[in-house]
C-alpha cells in the first residue's frame, strides 16, 4: 500500500525538479531558449482558459485572443507612460507616472477580461456549433480593430504603433527585467519571468482541475453533451454558459497582463485571428477537455514553430533559397497538424475512458 | 380531500390552423400513476411539452401541489418539481452513469465557482452528499454496479433506468415518463413495470405517457385518453377500456 501512495509523490517531485531546473539548463544554451519556454507557458495558460469554454462547456470560440488582448492592453495602459503623456489630467493625478503593481493588476486583468467574456458571450447564447464559431470569430476581430483605431479622435490605444515602455513585473521591489544575482548563479530576466509564469500556470491548472470535478463543471459538461436534457434537469444554461465564457476569458486576461509586461510592448498585431486559431488548435490537438492533453498541446504547438526555425533554414538552402523560411515553417506546422489528426483523431493525449466501457458479455440487447 | 399534485384545466394550444389541444384537463393525486394515452398524433407530446414548459399554452390554468404554476423557461420546471424522461433517451453520453445522476442533483444544491476553486468545507460536504445520493439512486433503479460506466455504453434498458434515476435525483413532486417502454422487449417491459410500481410504492407520483395500452392498463390508477387534441375519455382503466369512443379511436368504426 505504501508503494501506491509513494509513487505519485515521487513522480510529482521529479516533475517539480525538472520544471524548476529547465530554465537553468536552457539559459546556458541561450536566453532565446528560455524565452521560448516563457511563451510556451503563456500559451498553456491561454489553452487552459479556452479549454473551459470549448472543452468543458462545448462552445466553440474562435475569438479567444480578444481576451488576451484586453488583459495585455489593460496592463499596457496602467503601467506605461502613454496615458500620462497623452492626457495632462492623468499626468497631474499621477506625477510619478502610472505604475500599477503586480498584485493589483492580475486580479484586475482577470476581472476585466471576465467581464468582456460575459459581454461577448451574452449575444451568442442561442447559437451553437458553426454559427457560434463565426460570431466569436467576428468578435475577436472587432476587438483587434478597436485596438488598431482607438487613437483617433482621442488617443487611447496609440493605434497600430502600439504601447511601449510598459513596466516589468515587480516582485518584492525587484523588477523582473533586472538580473538577479543569487551568489552561486545569476538569473537573467527571462528566467525570473519563467518562474512567475510557472507559478501562475500551476495555479490555473489547479483551478481548472477543481472546476472539472465540481457541481459547476459537471453542469458545463452536461450542456456540452445534451443541452435539451440539461435544461430539463433544471440547469440554467444561460447563466452557466456565461459563467464558462467569463471564467475562460479571465484566464486569457491574466495571460495578457503577463505577456505585456514580459514584452514591454503591445500592438494589435499580436492579437490576430491566427493566434485564436492556434489556441483552438492547441486545445483540440492536445485533447479536448483533458487537462494534461491541453497542456501538452500548448507546449508542443508553441515550441514547434521555434524548433522548426532550425529545420527550415537547411531546407531553404536545399531549394536554393527560392522558398521563404517562414512559408516553409507554416507548411511544416500544417503537415504536423494533419499527421496528428490522422493518427490521433481524439487528440495527442485524450481523456482516458475514465468510465470503463461495458464489457461485451455484459451488454444485453 | 388532499391537494392534487398536478391540477390542469382547460389547456388549449394551436399551431397555425392545427388545434393540437383543446380544453384538456386532468387532476393527478399524490401517489398515483396517471396514464395519458392516445393514438399517434393525438396530442400527447404537445400536452407533455406544455406542462414541461417547452410550449406556452393559449389558455388554461395550472396548479402544482396547490400552488399556481406557470413555467416561463424549461429549466424552471425541474426546480418547481416536475422531472421528465425523454421518449428517445437523452443521457449525457460521455459522462459516467454516476455523473449523469449527479447532474440531476444540481437543481437541489447550490455551491458555486468559489466553493469549487477553494474546496471549502461546505463544498466538500455537499459534493459528498451529492455523490452518495446519486449512488443510492443508481442502486434503487437497479444499476448500482454500473456507476463507473459511460452512459453511452449501457444497454438500452439500463439507459432507461439511468434516465429515471437522473429524474428522481431532482426530488420531483411529479415524474413524467415519456413513452418509457418504447423500443423495449417483453422482459425489459416487465422489469420497467416493476420499477414504476416500486417508485409509486415509495410515495412518488407518476405521469405516464404511453403507447403501449397493456402497460398503461396494468399500471395506472387513472387514465386520460386523447384523440385529435380532444379528451375523449377519463377514468379508471376499466372504465376507459369499456368506453366505445376509445375503442373507436384505437380500432376504427368498422364502417369503411
Amino acid at each position: 500500500m505504501a508503494n501506491t501512495s509513494a509513487t505519485p509523490l515521487i513522480r510529482y517531485a521529479l516533475w517539480a525538479v525538472l520544471l524548476l531546473l529547465l530554465p537553468l539548463g536552457l539559459q546556458t544554451i541561450g536566453n532565446g531558449w528560455v524565452r521560448i519556454a516563457d511563451m510556451a507557458l503563456l500559451y498553456v495558460m491561454l489553452a487552459l482558459g479556452l479549454n473551459i469554454v470549448v472543452g468543458y462547456a462545448g462552445l466553440l470560440d474562435l475569438g479567444f485572443v480578444a481576451f488576451f488582448a484586453v488583459g495585455a492592453y489593460m496592463f499596457g495602459l496602467l503601467a506605461s507612460p502613454h496615458l500620462t503623456d497623452t492626457f495632462p489630467l492623468m499626468a497631474a493625478m499621477f506625477p510619478a507616472g502610472l505604475h500599477t503593481p503586480l498584485w493589483a493588476v492580475i486580479p484586475l486583468g482577470a476581472g476585466l477580461a471576465g467581464l468582456f467574456g460575459v459581454l461577448l458571450g451574452a449575444p451568442t447564447l442561442k447559437l451553437r456549433g458553426d454559427y457560434l464559431a463565426i460570431v466569436t470569430l467576428g468578435f475577436g476581430e472587432i476587438i483587434r480593430v478597436f485596438m488598431n483605431n482607438l487613437d483617433n479622435p482621442v488617443n487611447i490605444t496609440n493605434g497600430p504603433k502600439g504601447l511601449g515602455q510598459i513596466d516589468a513585473m515587480t516582485v518584492m521591489g525587484h523588477p523582473l527585467s533586472r538580473k538577479l544575482d543569487l551568489g552561486f548563479i545569476e538569473l537573467p530576466g527571462v528566467t525570473q519571468y519563467y518562474y512567475l509564469f510557472l507559478l501562475v500556470v500551476l495555479v490555473s491548472a489547479l483551478i481548472c482541475y477543481r472546476l472539472e470535478r465540481s457541481r459547476i463543471g459537471r453542469a458545463w459538461m452536461a450542456i456540452r453533451e445534451d443541452e435539451i436534457a440539461a435544461k430539463a434537469m433544471g440547469l440554467n444554461t444561460r447563466d452557466l454558459k456565461l459563467m464558462a465564457f467569463g471564467m475562460g476569458a479571465a484566464f486569457g486576461g491574466v495571460a495578457g497582463v503577463l505577456f505585456s509586461s514580459f514584452q514591454g510592448f503591445v500592438s494589435p498585431e499580436s492579437f490576430s485571428l491566427m493566434e485564436s486559431v492556434m489556441i483552438v488548435a492547441m486545445v483540440v490537438l492536445g485533447g479536448l477537455g483533458h487537462l494534461p492533453g491541453v497542456i501538452l498541446g500548448a507546449v508542443l504547438l508553441s515550441a514547434l514553430p521555434e524548433v522548426l526555425r532550425y529545420v527550415a533554414s537547411p531546407l531553404q538552402e536545399l531549394t536554393g533559397g527560392r522558398l521563404d523560411a517562414a512559408i516553409l515553417r507554416q507548411l511544416l506546422i500544417a503537415l504536423a497538424m494533419i499527421l496528428i489528426m490522422l493518427w490521433r483523431p481524439r487528440g495527442l493525449w485524450p481523456a482516458p475512458e475514465h468510465g470503463k466501457a461495458m464489457p461485451a458479455d455484459k451488454r444485453s440487447a | 380531500m388532499t391537494t392534487p399534485v398536478l391540477n390542469v384545466q382547460g389547456i388549449s394550444k394551436h399551431f397555425g390552423g392545427l388545434q393540437a389541444l383543446s380544453e384538456v384537463g386532468m387532476t393527478i393525486q399524490a401517489g398515483q400513476v396517471y396514464g395519458l394515452i392516445g393514438p399517434n398524433g393525438a396530442g400527447k407530446t404537445t400536452f407533455f411539452n406544455v406542462i414541461t414548459g417547452l410550449y406556452s399554452p393559449d389558455s388554461g390554468s395550472f396548479e402544482l401541489a396547490g400552488k399556481p404554476y406557470q413555467p416561463k423557461a424549461v429549466h424552471e420546471v425541474a426546480k418547481a418539481g416536475i422531472a421528465r424522461t425523454f421518449q428517445n433517451i437523452r443521457l449525457f453520453a460521455e459522462m459516467t452513469a454516476l455523473e449523469n445522476v449527479m447532474v440531476g442533483r444540481h437543481v437541489r444544491t447550490g455551491s458555486g465557482l468559489l466553493g469549487a476553486i477553494f474546496r471549502s468545507k461546505a463544498f466538500r460536504a455537499e459534493e459528498a452528499a451529492i455523490e452518495q445520493r446519486a449512488q443510492e439512486l443508481l442502486a434503487y433503479v437497479g444499476i448500482g454496479e454500473l456507476s463507473d460506466y459511460k452512459a453511452r455504453t449501457l444497454s438500452y434498458g439500463d439507459q432507461r433506468r439511468l434516465e429515471i434515476a437522473r429524474a428522481l435525483a431532482t426530488d420531483p413532486q411529479l415524474i413524467a415518463l415519456d413513452e418509457p417502454a418504447a423500443g423495449m422487449n417483453a422482459t425489459e417491459k416487465v422489469q420497467l413495470r416493476e420499477l414504476i410500481d416500486r417508485i409509486r410504492h415509495d410515495g412518488r407520483t407518476i405521469l405516464l405517457i404511453e403507447h403501449d395500452v397493456k402497460l398503461v392498463m396494468g399500471l395506472c390508477d387513472a387514465v386520460t385518453v386523447l384523440d385529435y387534441g380532444k379528451q375523449i375519455a377519463q377514468g379508471t382503466p376499466a372504465q376507459v377500456q369499456a368506453d366505445p369512443k376509445v375503442i373507436e379511436a384505437y380500432l376504427g368504426t368498422g364502417e369503411h
